[in-house]
């Protein structure tokens, strides 16, 4: 484990012990946002695993209709909250701003802590994969070894049968250098805030300015720009604060070095907290005590970095959606609102803060490509359903066809777990047959456990937008890509 | 920067997605926000242009001859009948052989769950076989799971109201469900899919229904089923269906939530995706920033995404938010306003005067919405336009009750395709 690890590798978060001003989440009483549904089931018409799973009573029953039974009388929480995928489709369908992802989050965290057995086997599972990011350290450490036993059919066989992870699936092998490693390697913050000097230097006079004023839109914005601030003066440091998350740290760090190389070819310098799993997984198995640990050090950290002018990019979907919206849906934290506030996808900030789309226009990749792409549900509920395609269109000699508004049907922890398993497959059966006649060279998505999902059941290779950015824009301009 | 089009429309019902095909239609950059699913999901999939007239009569059977006899502020006054005409070939176009009726002038009468008999001016080719009109006998085939759909209770009605055909109707177990209350799409998913259905010893879903319905069918020459078969691959499971059973299939289109309803949004949104507009959904516009130079123009709007505000700007913007339901019109106990850029809606000051008694009235608050010019551009309360650059459409248009009218769908194809192309045609004039 390098230096640059172990601040968040060890304790600082887990015995950080905030003093508790507001009532615990699971207290929380959403009741009234019962009261807000009119039954028009919009929210099952879009649940994917109401769709293929007859057991599960879907979104407006977990939702609306039990916390109504809970006014009624001391209702217990149906077990069937655990069947929910905590894809967040409901949430986004719902005409009538029922808050059904934090009904279920909440109705789950409930379930959890009164009726689940803490040594069951479920328990225990569920625990585990919703703590990757404690695991994965150990994996990381011997990342050949580790790679070569999770491979072997033994393992997952013993996985099945002794937790319920299905054997079906290959556990993602992981990198032989971190993200945090390669970037403590590379110097640190203090590397990156002289190359984007540099870049700024570079780009100061006339490579974009000269892009822009063709554009008439760019030229639209640049009269106006000085009142949004905007990109106008070119020269001044700008400043991002990272969140990588778990798994482009240690599965794929080629995704957080992509942004890394794109964020400077824009002349941000990058600052990498400390930082713990944003908390998804956790809330998707009803851990929320798990998941209020990890916000607590999330939440300082990053509310430190706005204080020193970061504005905060993630390149998980997920992981924004998290810090979005569940984060201060579910938590009463110092500065969450504000972390909440300022948080982005990583490409829908330089969207806005830059011109990428006249910086992509006309840039080229080494060789052609032509990607399927499938949108995130996670990204969906943020607006960025369409970024991808409209991005990728500028860029010549790419092609990027959307699969389609299916559901990957993995929804993180949901489709490893051996009882979801076929679920998750029927699914992803839509997505797999569109990404078949999508008839491209790769598949391409921001989520890690989509991704998966894709490689599972179609064999495509899977990439990530950054890295296509990363292509069309860097190249091989100032790192080897081997770097 | 803001992200930037030529042509932002706001709200992705049937009124914004029409109105962003049309503005593409002129050339333009496009992009299409909605905060959430539109009702879209709750209506049948009909597309009624107008059943009866604001007072009353009807059913009509040439909803043209009575446009021109509309009330002065009614959507189809402000555009012209012309203007319908043109967004029914638009729509048929869009639709293709999705849906039936094309080209006609005339209502056709469809049969619907409850027994009656409805209006309307295109229907989906899943119904075409459903219609009143045709003297073919029937059975109405109903699932115990799906109570909403009494089909004995359907076909005593039809008999009733005097149906030119003799029409059963029976009531079936749909196989292979394990619970009461399945959802919709699981029935559409069972027989899209054809899956293996445990109670009929393993055959596929469509098998296992037809086997369960062929004794009934006893020479009726059509059957229909309540609208939930199949989704992606409707027109083969209807087909594959009616192969088994020696009759046609159609399904009755049914209330909230809809499948008929789904599958015409899916229509739309390929179709926008086909025409290059770009879609951004799940995200709502709260608020905008008019323009620096004054001269009551609109400069960006904010979406909100999760709590981050950014900022959209185009030329020119359509309001397509829907009407109460929609929550483009919005109530709370003073007022009824329009909530991202404040437009002038006229109501009465007293809440009391919003309501009449008799449920069944004319109510005052089902015409509520915004007053428009002939261009669409949403009045203030003196009548001058609120905006230089926006149009709206849709049910948040004021002056017309689409429930009682039914003239939901037409009006919103009308008003959109006339709000779209203007905006885009003014995005080409600058
Ligand atoms: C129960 C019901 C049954 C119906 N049945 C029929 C029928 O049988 N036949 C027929 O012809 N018509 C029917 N209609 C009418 C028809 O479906 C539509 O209401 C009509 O076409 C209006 O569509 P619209 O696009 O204007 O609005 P809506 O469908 O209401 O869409 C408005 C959209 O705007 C979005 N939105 C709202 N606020 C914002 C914001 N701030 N930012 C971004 N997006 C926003 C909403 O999320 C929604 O997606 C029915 C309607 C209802 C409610
Ligand atoms: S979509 Fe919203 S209002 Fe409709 S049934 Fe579901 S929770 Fe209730
Ligand atoms: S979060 Fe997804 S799986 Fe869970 S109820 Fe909502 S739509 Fe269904």
């Amino acid at each position: 484990m390098s230096d640059a690890e172990r601040p968040t590798e060890g304790g600082t978060g887990d015995d950080f012990e905030p003093i508790q001003v507001f009532p615990e989440a699971e207290e929380m009483d959403l009741r009234p946002g019962a009261d807000n549904c009119y039954k028009c089931s919009t929210c099952d018409t879009n649940c994917p695993v109401a769709e293929v799973d007859d057991e599960f009573p879907g979104p407006k029953f977990q939702g609306p209709e039990q916390w109504r039974l809970k006014r009624q009388d001391d209702h217990d929480v149906d077990d069937s909250v655990m069947k929910c995928s905590n894809c967040m489709r409901c949430d986004s369908a719902c005409p009538s701003d029922v808050p059904l992802s934090q009904m279920h989050n909440t109705a789950r965290g409930e379930y959890v802590d009164e009726r689940m057995d803490t040594f069951s086997r479920e328990y225990v599972r569920n625990r585990i994969l919703a703590n990757y990011r404690r695991l994965a350290p150990l994996g990381s450490m011997f990342p050949r070894t580790t790679n070569f036993v999770m491979g072997l059919s033994a393992t997952q066989w013993l996985g099945e049968k002794l937790l319920g992870i299905t054997s079906e699936r290959e556990f993602p092998s992981f990198a032989t250098e971190t993200f945090r490693e390669w970037w403590d390697k590379r110097g640190g913050a203090a590397a990156s805030r002289k190359r984007a000097q540099e870049a700024r230097e570079r780009r100061g006079g006339d490579a974009t300015s000269k892009l822009r004023a063709e554009d008439p839109r760019a030229r639209r914005d640049q009269d106006s720009s000085a009142s949004r601030g905007g990109t106008s003066d070119r020269t001044e440091p700008k400043r991002i604060a990272y969140f990588h998350g778990c798994y482009s740290n240690y599965n794929t760090p080629e995704v957080a070095k992509s942004l890394v190389r794109v964020y400077e070819h824009f002349g941000y310098e990058i600052v990498v907290p400390d930082q713990h799993c944003s908390g998804t997984p956790m809330f998707a198995n009803g851990m929320i005590d798990d998941a209020r640990r990890s916000a607590e050090t999330n939440v300082r950290e990053l509310a430190a970095a706005l204080e020193d002018g970061a504005d905060i990019v993630a390149s998980c979907s997920s992981c924004s959606m998290s810090l979005r919206q569940e984060y201060p849906e579910l938590f009463d934290l110092a500065g969450i609102e504000d972390v909440a506030a300022n948080t982005w996808d990583a490409v829908e900030y330089l969207r806005v803060h830059e011109d990428l789309e006249a910086e992509l226009e006309g840039s080229t990749v080494e060789d052609d490509l032509s990607f399927a792409y499938h949108a995130p549900c996670h990204a969906r509920n943020q607006g960025l359903d369409g970024q991808t395609i409209e991005l990728l269109s500028r860029i010549d000699g790419v092609e990027a066809h959307d699969v389609g508004d299916s559901c990957s049907g993995i929804s993180g922890t949901y489709g490893w777990k051996a009882e979801n398993y076929d679920t998750s497959m029927k699914i992803g059966a839509e997505m797999f047959e569109h990404m078949a006649d999508a008839n491209a060279d790769t598949g391409l998505t921001e989520c890690p456990t989509c991704s998966m999902q894709m490689e599972h059941g179609t064999g495509y290779e899977i990439t990530h937008t950054l890295e296509v950015l990363d292509a069309a824009l860097v190249g091989t301009e100032t790192e080897g890509r081997t770097q | 920067m803001a992200i930037e089009d030529d042509v932002l429309v706001i709200g992705g019902g049937l009124a914004g997605a029409t109105a962003a095909l049309a503005a593409a239609d002129q050339g333009g950059r496009v992009r299409l926000v909605s905060a959430k699913q539109s009702t879209l999901r709750h209506a049948s999939g009909l597309i009624d242009v107008l059943g009866y007239t604001p007072s009353g009569e009807g059913p009509l059977s040439d909803p043209f001859a009575a446009i021109p006899d509309l009330p002065r502020g009614h959507p189809y006054e402000r555009v012209g009948p012309d203007a319908v005409h043109e967004a029914l070939d638009f729509f048929d176009a869009i639709a293709g052989d999705a849906y039936a009726g094309a080209g006609t002038e005339s209502n056709a009468l469809v049969m619907t769950f409850g027994g009656t008999v409805k209006p309307t001016a295109r229907y989906p080719t899943a119904t075409a076989a459903g219609l009143a009109s045709d003297d073919r006998d029937a059975l109405l085939v109903g699932f115990e799971t799906l109570p909403d759909f009494d089909a004995p209770l359907s076909a005593a009605h039809l008999e009733s109201a005097g149906v030119p055909f003799a029409v059963r109707g029976v009531t079936v177990r749909f196989p292979g469900l394990a619970r009461d209350d399945a959802k919709l799409t699981r029935y559409a998913h069972l027989l899209d899919r054809d899956e293996r259905v445990s109670a009929a010893g393993g055959s596929g879903a469509r098998e296992a229904l037809a086997a369960t319905v062929e004794p009934h069918v006893a020479g009726a020459s059509r059957v229909g089923f309540p609208a939930v078969l199949g989704d992606e691959r409707a027109d083969e499971v209807r087909a594959d269906l009616a192969d088994r059973l020696g009759a046609e299939v159609f399904e009755v289109p049914m209330g909230p939530p809809s499948l008929p309803g789904v599958r015409l949004e899916e229509l739309l949104y390929d179709a926008l995706s086909d025409a290059g507009v770009r879609v951004t959904t799940g995200v709502p516009v709260v608020d905008y920033e008019p323009d620096a130079e004054g001269a009551g123009r609109i400069d960006r709007v904010v979406v909100d995404r999760n709590g981050t505000d950014v900022p959209h700007r185009a030329d020119q913007y359509v309001l397509a938010t829907g009407g109460l339901v929609g929550k483009g019109v919005r109530s709370d106990r003073e007022r009824v306003f329009e909530p991202i850029f404040d437009c002038h809606v006229p109501h009465p000051a007293d809440r009391y005067d919003w309501f009449v008694d008799d449920a069944f009235g004319d109510q005052p608050y089902a015409k509520f919405g915004l007053p428009v010019d002939r261009d669409l551009r949403p009045l203030d309360a003196t009548g001058d336009p609120e905006f230089a650059n926006l149009r709206a459409a849709g049910a948040i248009v004021g002056g017309y009750d689409f429930a009682a009218e039914k003239s939901g769908a037409g009006v919103s194809l009308a008003t959109g395709s006339v709000a779209g192309r203007g905006a885009g045609a003014e995005v080409n004039d600058r």
